[in-house]
C-alpha cells in the first residue's frame, strides 16, 4: 500500500502491536499527529509535560514487559524527554522514543526548534537513529524496536526530520516483519563449559549467597528463579531493582541488600564464600565500598550484558546470557548433578542468618504520636493485599516502600533505582495503570518528588486512572535532610520547602479527591476509603514525622558489615 | 599498557561520535584515532590507541563491542602486528649546510622530500609512532616550522584478518 511517511509511522505502530503512544504535540511532528487522529488503534496519551510522557511510557514498559512508546517534538519537546530517556536507560527499560525534527533542508541552520536530538541523546540511549529518508523510515522504526526489545533492554530515540513525514510523498510500504542486523546479535544461550564450572562451585559452596537484580525480571525468569533457590536451599537477597522477582514472603529471603538493606542481607553478603549474582550489576548503591566487597567469596555472575562482568568487581565464573535461559540451563544440570548441597554447612549458614534476621533491623517507634511512613507502607500493603503495583518517586518514601512493601510478585514494584529520578512516580503510575487497567496501582511519594511532575495530575484524570497517590509529607527533602543530618551536622541547607501547596486542594483542583491524614488512628480507615474509590484518583496526604530516618544505612567508604542502625529507646 | 584497538564499524554519519563520545563519557584515554573507509562503503574502520591497566582496556573492548554500530574488532596489541603512522614536517632548510644536514637526516630515517623551497623542506615519513618520535628528537627543534600526523594505524601480521 502506498503511505506517507506519516502514516508509515503510524501503520507501523499498529503492525508493531503497540497500544499507546505517549506524547505531546508540536510543529515538527504535526504531520504525524494528523495521521494519529485519522485512526483509533493506537490510542495516544497527551502528558502536560514531555518528561512525563516518558515516565508514563517508561511505566507501562516496566509493568507490562512491552517497550512503552513516546512521540515529541523537536527541540524543547526532545530536550524534556533525556530525563525520562536517561532514567529508562540506567534500568535498562525498553523503549521507542521518536523525536520530531526540523525539515531537513534546516538542520544545522539554527531552525526554530532545532535541537540535535541524537547528539544530545546519544550518551543516554542504547542507540539512535536520524531517519534522512522515508525510504528508510520502517526499517529504522523495525530496528528500532528490535534493538530496545533485545538483548540488554533499554531505551532507543528515533529522529525524524518534517519533511521525512510529509503527507504529500507517498511510497509503497509493508511491515517489516524481521531484521538482520550484522553488527548487532545479543547472546541468548550461556556457554555450557561456564555453567558446569558454575554448578561446581555453587555445590561446593559453604556459605553461599544468591544475588539477584532487575535483570530477573527484565528476562521474565521469576520462576527459574525461585526453583533455582528452592532446589539450592540457598539464601536470596535482591537488589532494589529485582524486588519482585523473589516473593518477599519466602523465608529463604533475607531482604533487600546495599545502602538500606537489611542486616542480614548485608553481612550474609559480607561473609559468604560463593555468591551467585544474577542479572544485577554491583552498583555503588549495593556494593558499598568495593575494597570491603564479599571479601571471602568466590562470584558467578549471570548478566546478558558482557560489559557488566567485572566491569566493578572481578568474577571468577562469569556466564553471559539471557537470564531465562541460563537459569533454566543451571536448574536442568542442578537436577542431574550428583553432588548435592552440603547440608551440614548449609544448616550453620542458615543458624547464623538467623540470628541476625532476630535483629529486626527495619524496627521502629510504634507508640509515636505521629505518623510513621514506614507504618502507612505497612497499612497500604494490608489494605491492597500487597498485590498492588507500587510506583515510587525518589527518596525516604522509595526506600520505606521498598522496605515495607513486601512485594511478592515481579513488575509490582516501579521505581527509578539507577538514575534516581525525582518526578517519576506519578506518570509511571499512570502508564502502569493503562497497561494493567484492572490492577490496583498506588504512587508512593513525597512532597517534594510530586511537585517535580504533578502537572500530570491533569493527564490523570483526562484518562481516568484511578491512581491513589500515598504522599509522605514531612516538608522536607527526606532522604537530603538525612544525609545533612548524618553527614552535615545537622546544617539543613535547602532541604526543608518553606511554601507548600495544599495538596489536598491542589488534588481537588486537578478534578480528583484529596485527603490529609494527620494521626495514627486514621491511617488504615483513609486507605480503605480511597482504594474502595475504583473510579477516582484519591491524593492521601500523611503528615508524617519530620524526623524519620531510613535505617539500616550503609555510609559511603563502609562495607556491608558496618551499617549504621537504629537506636531504640 | 599501550593498546591498539582496529575497529569495523557500520559507515554511519556519527559513527565517530558514538566512539569519541564512549571515550569522553567513561574517562577513557585516547592517544590517537584514525578512521576512513574501507573497500566496503558500508564499513568504516577505525584504529584507535589507548593506554590503560588490563582492567580498563577490557571494559574499553567491551563497551566499545556494546555500540550497536560497531561490527568487529580486535586488540591487535594481542599479537604480532604492524603499526604504521604517517608525518609530514616542514624544517627550515635555508643554509645550503642545513639543507644537506636535513636531506641526509631524512634519508637516514628513510623519509621522502616532498616539496623543497628555498627556505624550507617539507620531508614525508612513516614507522611506528617511536620512529616518528626519534627523528623529531634527531632534528633541532628550532628547525621544526610545522609537523602534522596521522595517528598510527595497524594490521595483524600473517593470515589472522578483521573482515566481515
Amino acid at each position: 500500500m502506498k503511505l506517507s511517511g506519516s502514516e508509515i509511522v503510524v501503520q507501523f505502530l499498529k503492525d508493531e502491536g503497540v497500544e499507546f503512544v505517549f506524547g505531546y504535540p508540536g510543529g515538527a511532528v504535526l504531520h504525524m499527529y494528523d495521521a494519529i487522529f485519522q485512526q483509533e488503534e493506537v490510542k495516544h496519551i497527551l502528558v502536560r509535560h514531555e518528561q512525563g510522557a516518558t515516565h508514563a511510557a517508561d511505566g507501562y514498559a516496566r509493568s507490562t514487559g512491552k517497550p512503552g512508546v513516546v512521540l515529541v517534538t523537536s527541540g524543547p519537546g526532545a530536550t524534556n524527554a533525556v530525563t525520562g530517556i536517561a532514567t529508562a536507560h540506567l534500568d535498562s527499560i525498553p523503549m521507542v522514543v521518536i523525536t520530531g525534527q526540523v525539515a531537513s533542508p534546516f538542520i544545522g541552520s539554527d531552525a526554530f526548534q532545532e535541537v540535535d536530538a541524537v547528539g544530545i541523546t546519544r550518551p543516554c540511549v542504547k542507540h539512535n537513529f536520524l531517519v534522512k529518508d522515508v525510504k528508510d523510515l520502517a526499517m529504522t522504526l523495525k530496528k528500532a524496536f528490535y534493538v530496545a526489545t533485545s538483548g540488554r533492554p533499554g531505551p532507543v530515540v528515533v529522529d525524524i526530520p518534517k519533511d521525512v513525514t510529509d503527507p504529500n510523498i507517498k511510497i509503497d510500504y509493508e511491515y517489516p516483519k524481521e531484521v538482520q542486523m550484522r553488527s548487532y546479535n545479543p547472546t541468548v544461550k550461556g556457554h555450557p563449559g561456564q555453567i558446569s564450572k558454575a554448578v561446581d562451585l555453587i555445590l561446593s559452596a559453604k556459605r553461599p549467597m544468591i544475588y539477584s537484580g532487575g535483570g530477573v525480571v527484565l528476562s521474565n525468569a521469576s520462576e527459574e528463579l525461585v526453583k533455582f533457590t528452592r532446589i539450592l536451599g540457598y539464601p536470596i537477597t535482591q537488589t532494589l531493582m529485582g524486588l519482585g522477582a523473589y516473593p518477599a514472603s519466602d523465608e529463604q529471603f533475607v531482604g533487600m541488600l546495599g545502602m538500606h538493606g537489611t542486616y542480614e542481607a548485608n553481612m550474609a553478603m559480607h561473609d559468604c564464600d560463593v555468591l551467585i549474582a544474577i542479572g544485577a550489576r554491583f552498583d555503588d548503591r549495593v556494593t558499598g565500598e568495593l575494597k570491603k566487597f564479599c571479601p571471602h567469596a568466590r562470584i558467578i555472575h549471570l548478566d546478558i550484558d558482557p560489559a557488566s562482568i567485572s566491569k566493578n568487581v572481578k568474577v571468577d565464573v562469569p556466564i553471559v546470557g539471557d537470564i531465562k535461559h541460563v537459569l533454566s540451563d543451571l536448574n536442568k544440570a542442578l537436577k542431574v548433578d550428583k553432588q548435592k548441597p552440603d547440608s551440614k554447612a548449609l544448616k550453620a549458614w542458615w543458624k547464623q542468618i538467623d540470628e541476625w534476621r532476630s535483629k529486626d533491623c527495619y524496627r521502629y517507634d510504634r507508640n509515636s504520636a505521629l505518623i510513621k511512613p514506614q507504618f502507612v507502607i505497612e497499612k497500604l500493603h494490608e489494605v491492597t493485599h500487597g498485590d498492588a503495583i507500587v510506583t515510587s518517586d525518589v527518596g525516604q518514601h522509595q526506600m520505606f516502600a521498598a522496605q515495607f512493601y513486601s512485594f511478592e510478585k515481579p513488575r509490582r514494584w516501579i521505581n527509578s533505582g539507577g538514575l534516581g529520578t525525582m518526578g517519576f512516580g506519578l506518570p509511571a503510575a499512570i502508564g502502569a495503570q493503562l497497561g494493567n487497567p484492572d490492577a490496583t496501582v498506588a504512587c508512593v511519594t513525597g512532597e517534594a518528588s510530586i511537585q517535580m511532575c504533578i502537572q500530570e495530575l491533569s493527564t490523570a484524570l483526562q484518562y481516568m486512572t484511578p491512581i491513589k497517590v500515598v504522599n509522605l509529607n514531612n516538608r522536607y527533602m527526606g532522604m537530603v535532610r538525612q544525609w545533612q543530618e548524618f553527614f552535615y551536622e545537622s546544617r539543613y541547607s535547602h532541604s526543608y520547602v518553606d511554601a507548600l501547596p495544599d495538596l489536598v486542594k491542589l488534588a481537588e483542583a486537578y478534578g480528583h479527591v484529596g485527603m490529609c491524614i494527620d494521626k495514627p488512628e486514621d491511617v488504615e480507615g483513609a486507605l480503605k476509603e480511597a482504594f474502595a474509590m475504583k473510579d477516582r484518583l484519591v491524593f492521601m496526604d500523611f503528615i508524617t514525622d519530620q524526623k524519620e530516618n531510613v535505617y539500616p544505612m550503609i555510609a559511603a567508604g563502609k562495607g556491608h558489615n558496618e551499617m549504621h542502625e537504629r537506636e531504640l529507646a | 599498557m599501550r593498546h591498539i584497538i582496529s575497529l569495523l564499524m557500520e559507515n554511519e554519519s556519527g559513527a565517530l561520535s558514538r566512539v569519541a563520545g564512549l571515550f569522553s563519557a567513561r574517562g577513557y584515554n585516547i592517544e590517537s584515532l584514525t578512521v576512513a573507509p574501507t573497500e566496503d562503503s558500508s564499513l568504516s574502520r577505525m584504529t584507535l590507541v589507548t593506554i590503560g591497566s588490563e582492567n580498563v582496556v577490557e571494559q574499553i573492548i567491551k563497551q566499545l563491542n556494546k555500540l550497536i554500530d560497531v561490527v568487529k574488532l580486535d586488540d591487535i596489541t594481542n599479537g604480532s602486528h604492524i603499526e604504521r603512522e604517517l608525518m609530514l614536517i616542514k624544517v627550515r632548510a635555508m643554509t645550503s649546510n642545513q639543507r644537506d644536514e636535513m636531506k641526509r637526516m631524512a634519508d637516514v630515517f628513510r623519509g621522502r622530500i616532498l616539496d623543497v623551497t628555498e627556505e624550507t623542506y617539507t620531508i614525508e615519513l612513516t614507522g611506528t609512532g617511536d620512529k616518528l618520535d626519534a627523528f623529531i628528537s634527531a632534528i633541532e627543534s628550532a628547525d621544526i616550522i610545522e609537523t602534522v600526523r596521522s595517528g598510527a594505524t595497524g594490521i595483524a601480521r600473517g593470515s589472522k584478518s578483521l573482515h566481515v
